[in-house]
């Protein structure tokens, strides 16, 4: 699967990196606290998130993310777009909950980047 | 390449305590020199997300670091080393999910208590120095071999 499957499986509006959406996803993941994005995703990964700040494009320009998806409906404003234009970071929104996103892709057949502490029986 | 031709490389870089607009910038800079040095993507990888976490305490808690970063065809080292106000319980402060975060730093998606066990998970050797009311410093080393 390529972003811009992504795009379409949650009907996803495009802040940033248009150019970049033939990337592929291979793991996903979602958190709000970036040290979690830290320590447990995989490079590559998709990540899902409801913080929209610099930070969050600075954890993900470090973690080696392939992109970064804001859920229900929130929005980058010019400085965040701006920074992930500046580290060729794709920014995408989706009106989704996070809940929701996740079942999708998930759903879609996208594994999980980050490590459960036990896995889901007949996944 | 420098280092591949067996030369040690060696840079310092400064750190501004409370910038948090540019939080992540010295890691930004050391991810793209290693980068460029030609070091594999995954060593890149752990010693940007050390770094990171280092970089992110040091805007939320310290006055000001001078970062050392000393790359041979063998080691990268790092020493980070602040000026502030220390850290009272350092064995507690390795501990998951200790911290002493203001709501401020956990709406930027940190200060849970993860930075320093995350830098020593991605470390190969880990040291930390602290004196309350002067300031903390890291030595971080990741073999490259």
């Amino acid at each position: 699967m390529v972003l811009s499957d992504v795009q379409k499986l949650l009907d996803c509006q495009v802040f940033s990196g248009d150019e970049f959406l033939d990337r592929t996803v291979i793991f996903a993941g979602a958190a709000d606290l970036m040290s979690d994005v830290l320590a447990f995703t995989r490079s590559g990964a998709l990540l899902l998130t409801g913080l929209v700040t610099v930070q969050t494009i600075q954890t993900a320009h470090i973690a080696d993310l392939s992109a970064i998806i804001f859920v229900r409906g929130k929005k980058p404003d010019k400085t965040v777009i701006s920074v992930a234009n500046e580290k060729k970071i794709p920014l995408m929104g989706t009106a989704y909950s996070m809940y929701e996103a996740c079942g999708i892709l998930y759903r879609a057949g996208i594994p999980p980047t980050m490590n459960s502490l036990r896995t889901i029986e007949g996944a | 390449m420098a280092a591949e031709n067996g030369q040690t490389v060696f840079q310092t870089f400064v750190i501004e305590g409370k910038e948090f607009f540019d939080a992540g910038k010295v890691s930004t800079e050391i991810k793209s020199m290693l980068k460029e040095l030609g070091v594999q993507p995954e060593i890149v990888r752990r010693v940007a997300i050390a770094m990171y976490e280092a970089e992110m305490n040091v805007v939320m808690y310290a006055e000001r670091a001078t970062v050392s970063v000393q790359l041979t065809p063998t080691t990268i080292r790092i020493i980070v080393d602040d000026r502030g106000p220390g850290i009272a319980d350092v064995e507690l402060a390795m501990q998951e999910g200790y911290s002493t975060a203001t709501p401020e730093m956990r709406e930027l998606g940190f200060g849970a208590g993860m930075g320093l066990p995350n830098i020593k998970k991605n470390a190969d050797r880990f040291e930390i120095e602290s004196t309350l009311g002067k300031g903390t410093k890291l030595e971080i080393t990741i073999w490259i071999n």
